[in-house]
Parts: structure tokens; sequence; C-alpha cells
């Protein structure tokens, strides 16, 4: 920039509200402004997306969390369709005084115990997938 | 001063205490909204039971266990098991996309200001409805329990209003965190200890204890009748459309857990997608625990303290505290009361903040000013003053209605809503591609509109009441109703999906279904999650 310049005035001290000052709260900074974790897409999120690592997390979850979801649902509903329509055979005296029908209604309980329990240990799994791709992510080595 | 009124006392005064060291943390919006995501996994799992055992589930369970057995201890069933739900489908997506609420998950790719719009007036609506009934709950009880007191109705309901305001309005998510925290211990130490107790009634003995729950005696219209409290069939019968309204009522704890936003917004409280998950798993242990413990309470009060005396010293809420009483006289009563009364506070205090945290980021901030605060700080003012509000609207309206009201139907509401409006659209937000403003906007709409228009029809609020039901008793619509069911869940959730899906194929949103690569991704591996702050 040459001196004489027109535009910059004789005063060097920056122009309030000029592109290099601070920025004015609620607007965006210039680009250049940003720090890393301000600059909106460093991440190809398509090429991610499309990624064989990627896509085998995304099998893997299914995988489990589908079965998990059907296999529960079914085995609550069961008991007030049991307990509506079966309440005879939900009457059985199975274990001293307790009936089928109070065991069953326990049950669910723990049934939902060992889901969480397989889902905390497949998750663990997940979260090195995921790893994986955020890794691939950041050295550029998406494929 | 009473026991009771002592122990109140108590844990007013620690839990102010909190709120005071809450106050200097809780300045910046992530503090005030997200206790600065810092809270552990067990700690937000233990907070997460406190937000969601209500005293519906401690005091009412417990009655309904008292006085219809097996139908009783069903109906607890579904309230763990909803959890699955949570856990396997939207506690961790939630957490990687979102920030503050949950519009932020459904505002990602779609357009922020119609979708934020109604996800807010859904989030306030399930928030308010639930903390009415609540109040009038809290109200009714602490004149109870507190009867020798001579605490008047409004007097408790002004006390447990003004607490839950000084909570969220200065203490933030951190003091709502550890009101909630501290209620979760006691509660589960209470209800530990009582069952103890009933345990040693029997003389530690699993197997007396279920003979004499097997043949339990009360009268029935004037009539000595004993009955067989482990078998079903004493409320829900084939004449009331018994299971299909359990199925109903499965349906929106299932669907609707999962949607509650007092619920979800804990999730953002937590440092990441993998804390959040343990601490699901965390408030699965408490709530389940609690909730098989129910068997000892409600059938405990049913055989030791019997549904007659319950039923003339103030009704079936009052089970678990008479049976405190029976066991072990009047200081472990007013350890019990006191405990209800925490267990109030708590759930108040977690519904105040996430309607005020969803009015000023979602309403305030994302809708009328176009996603910028305008001066630094603004948002977080707007959400105290929004839980101002909210608190004194929420005192005005339990005191205009009154302590005899029937509000039991607002709890089924607020499922209802969750499960019909909230859950499709973020269901289908974050795991299809074609979704698009107007199916979430429609889909929100549908759920909200279905879940209150069956509930207006149904039992709940249109029935022909026998002449001499008089006051807050008697149903609101004299006519017999039209939707036979007492939960809308089993119509509204097909509904609400439905409403969703059609509106996506009403219109195509090329932005939408470009941004679901990011949204998919984000919330699968948690790239560029939210991180924890510093104080």
């Amino acid at each position: 920039m040459a001196l004489d310049d027109p535009k910059i005035p004789q005063d060097p001290t920056p122009i309030v509200g000029a592109a290099t000052d601070i920025a004015p709260l609620g607007g965006s900074k210039p680009p250049h402004e940003r720090t890393a974790d301000e600059e909106p897409d460093v991440v190809d999120w398509e090429r991610l997306a499309a990624s064989d690592r990627f896509r085998s997390l995304l099998k893997a979850k299914r995988r489990f969390i589908v079965p998990a979801m059907i296999f529960f649902v079914v085995y609550y509903f069961a008991l007030p369709v049991l307990i509506g329509h079966a309440r005879p055979f939900m009457e059985k005296r199975v274990l001293g005084p307790v009936n089928l029908a109070y065991l069953f209604a326990l049950s669910q309980f723990f049934m939902a115990w060992v889901i969480a329990a397989l889902y905390v240990r497949a998750a663990a799994r997940f979260d090195k997938m995921a790893a994986d791709v955020i890794k691939s992510a950041d050295d550029g080595s998406v494929s | 001063m009473t026991p009771a009124l002592g122990m109140f006392v108590l844990f007013v005064l620690i839990t102010l205490a909190i709120t005071y060291w809450a106050a200097r943390k809780s300045q910046s919006a992530a503090a005030f909204f997200t206790a600065s995501r810092r809270i552990t996994g067990w700690q937000n799992g233990v907070a997460v039971a406190g937000d969601y055992m209500s005293a519906a589930s401690f005091l009412g369970i417990a009655g309904l266990i008292a006085f219809f057995g097996y139908d009783g201890f069903m109906f607890s069933v579904g309230w763990l098991v909803a959890y699955l739900t949570v856990l396997l489908v939207v506690a961790e997506p939630l957490r990687n996309a979102g920030k503050y609420t949950m519009a932020d998950v459904l505002a990602y790719r779609l357009n922020p200001r119609p979708v934020r719009a109604v996800a807010a007036l859904s989030t306030i609506t399930v928030s308010t409805f639930y903390m009415i009934a609540q109040m009038v709950g809290a109200g009714a009880l602490v004149t109870l329990l507190l009867g020798s007191s001579h605490v008047s109705y409004e007097l408790a309901v002004i006390g447990v209003g003004v607490l839950m305001i000084i909570y969220v309005v200065f203490g933030g998510m951190l003091a709502t965190t550890w009101v909630q925290i501290i209620k979760a211990i006691l509660l589960m130490a209470g209800t530990i200890l009582l069952s103890l107790l009933v345990l040693a009634h029997f003389g530690w003995s699993l197997a007396s204890f279920f003979d004499a729950v097997t043949r339990v005696t009360y009268h029935d219209k004037g009539v000595l009748v004993t009955k067989n409290f482990l078998e079903p069939g004493l409320r829900y019968t084939a004449a009331n459309h018994g299971a299909l309204d359990l199925i109903s009522l499965g349906m929106a704890l299932v669907f609707g857990t999962a949607g509650l936003p007092h619920i979800l917004v804990r999730f953002y409280t937590v440092p990441d997608a993998k804390t959040a998950r343990i601490s699901v798993v965390w408030a699965m242990v408490l709530i389940g625990s609690f909730y098989i413990m129910t068997t000892f309470l409600g059938f405990g009060a049913a055989t030791i303290v019997g549904r007659d005396q319950i039923a003339i010293s103030g009704g079936n809420n009052m089970s678990a505290p008479l049976l405190a009483q029976a066991l072990a006289g009047d200081i472990f009563f007013a350890f019990i009361a006191a405990i209800a009364f925490a267990t109030i506070l708590a759930v108040v205090a977690g519904l105040t903040i996430s309607a005020s945290t969803s009015f000023a980021h979602d309403f305030y901030t994302a809708v009328i000013h176009k996603g910028t605060e305008r001066r630094p700080g603004e948002e977080v003012r707007v959400a105290r003053v929004t839980a101002f509000v909210v608190g004194a609207v929420a005192i005005g309206i339990a005191i205009l209605l009154g302590k005899d009201a029937n509000v039991a139907f607002l709890v089924a509401l607020a499922f209802a809503v969750a499960a019909s409006a909230n859950l499709p659209v973020i269901v289908l937000s974050l795991f299809w591609k074609r979704f698009n403003t107007t199916g979430a906007v429609l889909g929100l709409a549908t759920g909200l509109i279905a879940s209150l228009a069956l509930i207006i029809i149904s039992p709940s609020i249109m029935k022909v009441d026998p002449p001499g039901v008089i006051g807050a008793a008697r149903h609101l619509i004299q006519h017999p109703p039209i939707f036979p069911l007492e939960n809308p869940g089993i119509l509204s959730i097909p509904l609400g999906f439905l409403g969703a899906i059609l509106g996506t194929f009403l219109s195509r949103e090329p932005r939408a279904e470009a941004r679901f690569a990011e949204l998919s991704v984000r919330a699968n591996t948690g790239l560029g999650a939210e991180k924890a702050t510093t104080e």
C-alpha cells in the first residue's frame, strides 16, 4: 500500500468498526480473525459420511439397537396383553404364593438392566469406531 | 414445631445454601443452562432419577399398589423400561448434536425459526402442565403431612413455588442438579429403610410377606372382602378397557420419557456422550431399584396399615407415610413426609429450568431476534425472568384450581404430548434424510393437538357424574366420553408420526437433505460437540 493512498488517513489509529477492529457483539467475525474452533467448516462432512469407517459404525450400531428395541418393546407390551387376555395362565402360582403375573412384571426390570448392560458393552466398541472416524477426519485420511 | 416441619426446614436450609454456592458459578450461559457441562456421570444419573421420580411415583404408586395390588405394580414397570428408549435412541445423539435444548437438534438442518417456535411451544406446554399437576399435588400433600402445623393449601403452594423460583433464578442448572441429587439420595434412603422395616415386620421372610399379600382384607362398599393382591384385575378390568388403556399408557411412557424436555436437558450437563450414556445407566439402576421396592411400600401398606385405615386417614396418597408411622412412629413419618416434599421441589425445579431455557434460547433469541443476542448475557437474563414468570403463573393456577382439583390427567397429558409431538420429530430428524421443516412443524402440531383433543374427550374430562359430585371433583364436561381411554397415546403417537411424515412429503427442502450427512456424523461420532467449559 502506498503512503499516498487517499483512502488511508494521516492518523494511523485504526478506524472504529473497521474490518480488522474487534468484532462487534452479535455479528460474525471476518474470516481471517476466526480462531480454529470458530472456523465453520473444516470438515468435509459429505466425504466423512460416505467413508467406510463411518458406514461401518452406523451399521454396527444399527445391528445392536434395532433388535434391542424390537425385543424390549415386544417383551414389555406382552405384559398388558397377557394380563388382558391370558389371565388364568398368569394367575398360576409358581413360587410359593407368588404367581406368574408378578414374576413376569418383576422380570421386566431385569430385562431392562440386562439390555442396558449389553448396550454399554457394545457401546465401548462404537466409541472406538467413532474415535477412528474422528481421527480420519483430523489427519485427512478419509476413505 | 412438629418433627415434620423441622425436617422440611432443615432440607430447605441445605438447598438454599447450595443455591447460594451455585449462584456465583452460574453467570455465563453455559453455566446457567448446563452447569458448565461439568456434571459427572454418576451425579447426572442420580439427578436424572431425582428429576424423574415425582410425588406421583413415591406416593401415588405406593397408594395404587396399596389399593389395587398387582395392577398398581404393573403400572410401575413402564417407568423404568421407558429408559431403554432414552439410552438406545436419544441421549447420545442429543448430547453430540445439541447445545441447550431439544430444538437444537431439530434446528440443525431444518429452518430454525418455525421449528424452534413450535418446539418451544410444545416444551412449555409439557412443562407447565406437568408443573401444575405437581404443584396442586404438593399443596394437598403438604397440608395433609403438616396437618398439625396449620399449614394451609395456599401457603404450601406459595412455599413450593417460591423455593423453586429461587433455586432456578439464582442457582441455575447447577443448583437444580444438586437439589435433584440430594432428593434422589433421600428418596432412596427412605425407600430402602421402609422396605427393610416391612421385611422385619414379617420376620425377614419373603414367603410370609407374599403370603400375607395373597390374603388382604378390607371393606368394599361396606362388605368385608378378602382378596389376593397379587392377582391382576382390581383396577383395570375388561369393562373399562383395562388392557387397552394400559397399552396406551405404556406407549406414552416408552416413547414419551425420551421426549420429556426436563429429562433431555439433563444430558447437556455432562462433558460428552459417553458420560451421558453412563448417567442413563446410573439412573436406570436407581429408578429400577426404587420401583421394585414399591412392592414393599405398597403391599406393606395394604397388609400392615390396611386399605380401610388409609382411606379414613387421608386417602391412597398417604399410604407410604402412614406405613412409616405404623412401623416406626412419628419421627420416621416426619422423615418420609420431608422426603415427599423434597421430591416435589426437585421435580418442579427441573421443569422450571427446562421451560425457561426453551423460552429464552428457542423462542426469545432464535425466533424473535433471529439467533443473535443483542447484549451479552441477554439469553440468561431472559431465562431468569421466564423462570420467575413461569413460577408465578404456576402458583396462581394451582391456587385457583384448589386442592381438590382432579389433575392426574395433566401428567398423562404431559407424557402424551412428549411421546406424540416431541419424540417423532427428534427421531425422524436424526434418522431420516428426507425429513424437512414442514414435516417437523406439522408433526409437532399434530402430536400436540391430537393429545390435547383426545384428553378433552376422554373420561378424564368428559363424563357424566352422579348427582352429588360437586366442586373440583366434578368432570368439566358432563357428557359420556367420546374417546374411551384415559391415555391417548395409542392413537396420538401414530398421529404424530403420520403428521410428520405427511408434512415431509408435502414439500422438498434440498438444504435439509444436504445437511443430513453433517448431522449424522456429528450425532454418531461426537465430532464438534459442545465441550465442557471452565468456570
